[in-house]
């Protein structure tokens, strides 16, 4: 080790890594992947959601975890957000390629994304 | 892309309960289900909760598995890991209850872990301990970055200096002040750090611990020690006992190595620093710092007189610091957020945190950290969970061999340097041993007493043939043979051996039995006067009698008992001949009526 900043550079690529471990007053993603989610299709959706959140570099901010089913089966795959002091957006019929709307205008920019949510499908 | 870290234990207490198994387990499955390249498995340092093992818990959801099995794998990876759903069955009790109720608890709002707080334990359970770039995420080696780029030699000591911390290792001499001791002398003097990891006190695992599940911040704060006092080489001395530990330690003194944080020209700087590991071979006297700076050289194990302290004149003849793995931890978070900060935490005269090792009637056996001051009701009531099996609270050991017990009436005393040892008690390393009313204390004494007497190097008199003597005594007393002015004469020995021993472990081996005489004189007296054991402990002094009510005269104890003692006519009461038993207790085990009582 020569330098801080050789320090510095390996900080900041693990940082990405660890940032998992770390739960507390975080924005969470949670992508239902009971049989009739992973049927439908929500492995995609989830490792698209893991992708994108890392490359965005919000892992600091944004966990992505998954849950049972949250049952209604027929809206499937359904990911929701939580966000503290918030109501949970719950997005449904969900697509890998719809993530990066949701990670760009939702996540990123704190609106959620209308027209995938229930409420309008 | 990783999107699931599953944490498990590699403590040494998880190891033992088969955790290796569970990984490679975990592995398998996770490849069978082609989910290997989502769910990443890490084996940690000890989680602390070690009477709940193997402990498991998976990211970012955070849920807490206890007591999991090679069994249980296939369930985890198919429900939680595929699917998603916890396998409720296996989450830690409390944060199951919780989620009854509210919804969802996080882990630190457990009783066990919400009064703790992590400071030297910080990365144990979080970080894998054998991967440097995970310690360097945690702001690792920033701290030794911090000061040989700002900071001159007299600014590290005077932080620390300043933060109030004191030794961990059980004297609580300030850290800072024994680095300004060794920081002096001739430029160019050949100096070394040493870092005392040869835990002997029975029941303390918190510097295995350490060393198991953070060993970087050992080597990072050896490596800033070594800069504050002007020394280019050090070593840790390990227990070979600690197989783990050293394999960890080994592991990332070779990584750093190669990152080049040890060695010549760090960060840069003309400061060089390398370190060797020594194994001890079991010996507790070891963990005396001048005999291990003996053992260190390849002599004996044996205490040097001090002055000179090892400061002036240590390892080798050189100045000499050393520090114990848990002081050592908490140095590089101390250098990043200050002396202030360290100030705020723990009380007026003992700053920062202290690890215990939980043991004995406790219900949560294990590792805590806690702030200095902390009432000693909090860590047993509140973070132990109480006495099982609704037993009352009879006392507390602390300060291992060296210590002393504290009663029940004195539970709420602030755990700190200076309040114990007002009570006869001591820090020591932070063995917390819990006793409940089925403790003797007279036995108790005799158990720390008996391993002073074997662990004693014989190098001087009192703690020699003292520690001896007063073995005798207590002996005598627990086999119904006391007599009056035993206890005058054990206090007597006990006073003379502090006075006069060369050694720690020697003036403190007395302090078991001071301390039970103090707190517990009722019972000495019971054992000597009365010849009764109240806790129905001692052996010897035990009566075993036949209830004739409950007796159904089946001649079962007859026949057990080894000596004869036991006669009587078929389907009438037997009884028992005191002057033959042997107070074997066969007799009461085989009695299927419960008609064999034990007095």
């Amino acid at each position: 080790m020569k330098s801080l900043a050789e320090l510095a550079a390996i900080r900041e690529k693990m940082k990405n890594t660890v940032n998992l471990r770390e739960g507390d007053g975080k924005m969470r993603v949670v992508v239902g992947m009971a049989t009739c989610g992973i049927a439908a299709g929500a492995r995609p959706v989830l490792n698209a959601f893991v992708d994108q959140v890392a490359s965005a570099d919000l892992t600091d901010k944004v966990n992505v975890t998954q849950t049972g089913c949250i049952g209604i089966c027929e809206y499937e795959p359904v990911v929701e957000v939580f966000e503290a002091g918030k109501e949970k957006v719950t997005y449904v019929k969900m697509t890998a390629d719809k993530v990066a709307k949701v990670v760009e205008q939702h996540l990123k920019g704190g609106k959620p994304v209308a027209e995938y949510t229930i409420g309008n499908n | 892309m990783i999107r699931t870290h599953v944490m498990v234990c590699g403590g040494t207490g998880c190891t033992s309960s088969d955790s290796p198994a569970i990984c490679a387990a975990m592995q398998k499955e996770l490849e069978a289900k082609g989910i290997a390249e989502e769910v990443k498995i890490v084996q940690t340092g000890c989680f602390g909760l070690c009477a709940l093992g193997p402990i498991m818990i998976v990211y970012p959801d955070g849920t807490f598995y206890t007591q999991v099995t090679v069994d249980d794998v296939a369930e985890i990876v198919e429900e939680h890991l595929l699917k998603g759903r916890p396998v409720s069955r296996l989450v830690y009790d409390e944060v199951a209850e919780g989620h009854k109720v509210e919804g969802s608890v996080s882990l630190n709002d457990t009783a066990f872990y919400k009064s703790q707080l992590r400071l030297a334990l910080r990365n144990c359970g979080v970080i894998n301990p054998e991967n440097i770039d995970e310690y360097i995420a945690m702001d690792g080696y920033s701290a030794l970055g911090k000061c040989l780029t700002e900071m001159s030699r007299e600014d590290v000591i005077k932080v620390i200096t300043d933060s109030g911390l004191r030794g961990r290792g059980g004297g609580g001499f300030p850290t800072g002040r024994k680095w300004l001791f060794a920081a002096g002398g001739e430029p160019g003097t050949k100096k070394y750090v040493v870092c005392n990891a040869d835990e002997g006190d029975p029941g303390a695992f918190m510097d295995r611990s350490i060393l198991e599940g953070d060993p970087h911040a050992v080597i990072e704060a050896m490596a800033i020690a070594a800069y504050a006092i002007g020394a280019d080489e050090g070593y840790v001395y390990v227990r070979a006992e600690y197989p783990i530990a050293v394999k960890r330690l080994s592991i990332a003194i070779a990584q750093a190595r190669e990152y080049g944080l040890l060695g010549n020209g760090i960060f840069g700087t003309d400061f060089n620093f390398d370190l060797k590991i020594r194994l001890g071979a079991g010996a507790f006297v070891c963990g005396e710092e001048t005999a291990l700076l003996n053992s260190i050289e390849g002599m004996r194990g044996e205490p040097r007189p001090r002055p000179p302290f090892p400061a002036v004149k240590g390892l080798f003849g050189q100045p000499t610091i050393i520090n114990n793995v848990e002081t050592y931890a908490n140095i590089p978070q101390i250098i990043l957020k200050g002396a202030e900060w360290f100030n705020t935490i723990g009380s007026e005269k003992s700053k920062g945190t202290k690890v215990f090792a939980l043991g004995g009637k406790i219900r949560h056996t294990g590792l805590v950290e806690v702030p200095m001051g902390t009432p000693l009701s909090t860590i047993i009531n509140e973070i132990g969970g109480g006495i099982p099996g609704g037993k009352k609270f009879k006392a507390a050991q602390t300060g291992g061999p060296s210590g002393g017990c504290i009663p029940a009436s004195l539970i709420d005393t602030p755990v700190d340097y200076d309040s114990l040892i007002a009570i006869g008690s001591m820090m020591g390393s932070g063995g917390l041993i819990v006793m409940d009313e089925d403790n003797c204390m007279v036995d108790i004494a005799k158990f720390f007493l008996t391993f002073t007497v074997d662990e004693s190097c014989g190098k001087c008199t009192p703690c020699r043939e003292g520690t001896k003597r007063m073995l005798e005594i207590l002996d005598r007393i627990t086999e119904g043979k006391g007599e009056e002015g035993d206890i005058e004469r054990l206090e007597e020995l006990a006073y003379t051996i502090k006075a006069t021993a060369l050694c720690g472990l020697g003036q403190t081996a007395p302090n078991p039995v001071l301390s039970t005489i103090r707190y517990f004189r009722d019972e000495y007296e019971a054992h000597i006067r009365d010849k009764v054991c109240p806790a129905h402990v001692c052996q010897k002094l035990a009566r075993y009698e036949i209830v004739a009510d409950k007796c159904k005269g089946c001649s079962l104890c007859s026949k057990k008992c080894p000596v004869g003692a036991i006669s009587g006519v078929i389907k009438n009461p037997f009884v028992i001949d005191q002057s033959k038993c042997i107070k074997c207790g066969a007799c009461m085990e085989s009695c299927k009526f419960g008609a064999i009582i034990k007095n």
